[in-house]
């Protein structure tokens, strides 16, 4: 096992787990260090995703490893979330590609989709055979969704779609995009397949940040889709928003993964090398650093797991979704940067994780609600005031 | 073919091992446990003859506590169909684990044994030969490569200067090295299919087999720290150090 992939468990919380909880972290763990460590550099420094690993991915079960049916496994909350966290120890570009696959796209199809849509595309999601795409954010509406100026008209039976959306994982390797659109009512969703005339995608490069994962543009030119791809039960905004719910708690605990290899490299680090003639890990104040990173991570470990619970039992509000994410991936974030600089030089190179997770954390603080539209969402909560308009 | 797979739990080799003040055992809090590595092959194997015989079964066996479990159904989850948990509290030594094990194959009708060359915990290295002994069996330990031809099993060792072939009939023990495969991960849909497949408790006192150790572990010590080394300022002084101090030449 690589030293960086270790677990950080300060306060015995395995014993919360089940042994299937406890050996679906262990699988994952293992996949990430036996096929994703070693190549995952030569992707980053090239923009380039690993496409080479849906198979496996799939074969182990990673794709709506949470949804019950349809070919998916059927797991519980917690492992759906250790899975999260095991990937995103590895790079936050591949858990952000299971999130799109699993969070997104099929749990739209399965929440709002019609019997007919989950049976043909579902299981073949679950064997990586079919990729998702999530088309909501466009070039000029990120947070506030609700203005988006994608408009799908009837026309007939079918609908013909006009808009751009920006910032789409997986846009340009997906074979179905969910696409959110304005139409009289409101807002719903369709499912658009590669190919279909007037769609097409751009790729967005000169990213610092995500280079081991795809970003793209969806451009929708007249595109005339039939009556079976639209989503018959999406309807208003809550369609997409349920969809951000699911990913924004995967992300919840992918950070505490990329948080953890951040801590473990710099603990090791700072324990071996040796300034003043005495290991770094030995000076107060690189020891107030690292007692700062446990303590976060166990406190983000004990949200998620607590987290989980609830949304297994049905009891979980997208605002503890919302408290958990801008949180942890917060703290993620401010741990990976100390983590940078306490490996001084080392830290700038990619010979060490840090800098890669640094990079990919700030995005990961923007994405699926920033920082602080998630603080708004918390305000109103508590207070009952609307500060977002 | 019935294919019996015992295995071991065992400290994750990745887990930093410290020995109790006391010297009477290591330290076991925060240890991470795992399927012993060389029984981890030695599972893959089994399920990889099932695969090309049908109608094979693996059969997994284990002595220990009900914590071990939970390393039972991670090889269920890899693919075996049932296991065996011999339940026993107190120390084992190698021999009444092979007398156990040798019960569990007959018991079971096994054709073939299937173990790791050795656990990492003690390296004894001792329970697949004993075994074999016990049974009566033909046995093949170190195995890099097994196959087989109706009811024979041709195996290449790996051996001190090379590799050596043999060649065995069924029933018999193999004990497999490092280089013989790859394990497999217990998939996701796996580890729920786990969930239902039998696993079966049997207390080791019931088997009315004489388990007293003959071997007693009397202390255990970590290695000594590595001393730093030191220049010296000649080859005379080299050789003059090496055969005073250090004792080699």
């Amino acid at each position: 096992m690589a030293e960086s992939l270790r677990d950080l468990d300060y306060f015995s919380l395995d014993d919360l787990l089940t042994s299937e909880e406890r050996a679906t972290r262990d699988t994952v763990k293992r996949f990430v260090q036996r096929e994703v460590l070693p190549q995952i550099e030569r992707h980053f420094a090239a923009e380039t995703f690993a496409v080479e690993l849906i198979p496996q991915m799939a074969e182990l079960g990673m794709f709506g490893a949470n949804i019950k049916g349809y070919g998916c496994a059927g797991m519980n909350n917690v492992s759906y979330g250790l899975i999260m966290q095991e990937l995103e120890a590895g790079d936050s570009g591949l858990r952000s590609f299971a999130s799109v696959q699993s969070s997104l796209a099929m749990y739209a199809i399965y929440a709002n989709g019609s019997e007919d849509q989950k049976k043909r595309y579902l299981p073949e999601m679950a064997k990586g055979r079919l990729i998702g795409c999530f088309g909501l954010t466009e070039p000029d509406h990120g947070s506030d969704p609700g203005g988006m100026e994608t408009r799908a008209r009837k026309d007939g039976d079918g609908w013909i779609l006009n808009g751009t959306k920006r910032w789409i994982t997986n846009g340009s390797i997906a074979d179905v995009a969910i696409v959110w659109a304005k139409v009289d009512q409101g807002i719903t969703g369709f499912l658009v397949e590669r190919g279909t005339p007037g769609f097409s995608t751009r790729d967005i490069h000169g990213k610092f940040s995500m280079r081991a994962s795809i970003t793209s543009e969806l451009i929708l030119e007249d595109v005339r889709l039939p009556a079976s791809a639209h989503l018959p039960n999406a309807r208003g905004l809550k369609g997409p928003l349920g969809c951000l719910t699911q990913a924004r708690y995967g992300i919840a605990w992918g950070a505490i993964g990329a948080a953890r290899t951040c801590f473990n490299t710099a603990l090791d680090y700072t324990k071996s090398r040796k300034q003043f003639s005495r290991p770094l890990a030995g000076f107060q104040l690189v020891q107030s650093k690292l007692v700062n990173m446990l303590t976060e991570i166990t406190k983000g470990q004990m949200v998620c797991l607590r987290l989980a619970h609830l949304k297994d039992q049905g009891k979980m509000r997208p605002e503890h979704v919302s408290f958990a994410k801008r949180n942890n991936v917060n703290e993620a974030l401010k741990i990976a940067r100390d983590a940078r600089d306490m490996l001084g030089a080392n830290g700038i190179v990619n010979e060490y994780p840090v800098i890669r997770h640094m990079m990919n954390l700030e995005t990961v603080n923007t994405y699926e609600g920033t920082f602080d539209v998630h603080t708004l969402i918390l305000g109103r909560d508590i207070t009952g005031e609307n500060a977002f308009e | 073919m019935k294919i019996l797979v015992p295995i071991k739990r065992v400290p994750d080799p990745a887990t930093t091992i410290r020995v109790l003040p006391d010297g009477s055992g290591i330290a076991t809090d925060n240890v991470k446990w795992v399927i012993n590595p060389f029984d981890e092959i030695a599972i893959e194997e089994a399920l990889r003859i099932k695969e090309k015989q049908a109608g094979s079964e693996v059969v997994l066996v284990t002595i220990g506590q009900s914590t071990w479990q939970e390393q039972l159904r991670t090889g269920l989850a890899m693919g075996a169909d049932r296991a065996i948990l011999v339940k026993n509290d107190g120390y084992l030594d190698p021999l009444a684990l092979a007398k156990i094990i040798a019960k569990v194959a007959a018991g079971e009708n096994a054709d073939l044994v299937l173990l790791g060359k050795q656990a990492i915990d003690d390296d004894s290295n001792q329970v697949g030969q004993m075994l074999a002994e016990l049974l009566g069996w033909p046995q093949a330990t170190f195995a890099s490569k097994v196959e087989f031809a109706d009811k024979r099993v041709t195996v290449i060792r790996e051996v001190d200067g090379g590799l050596e072939t043999i060649a065995f009939n069924l029933p018999a023990v193999v004990t497999t090295d490092l280089r013989l495969n790859e394990p497999r991960y217990a998939s996701l849909p796996g580890i729920m299919k786990a969930r239902k497949k039998e696993l079966k408790e049997v207390a080791a006192e019931s088997l009315g087999l004489d388990l007293a150790p003959k071997l007693k572990i009397k202390s255990l010590t970590a290695p000594p720290k590595r001393q730093a080394g030191r220049k010296v300022a000649s080859v005379e002084e080299l050789v003059s150090v090496l055969h005073t101090e250090a004792k080699v030449i």
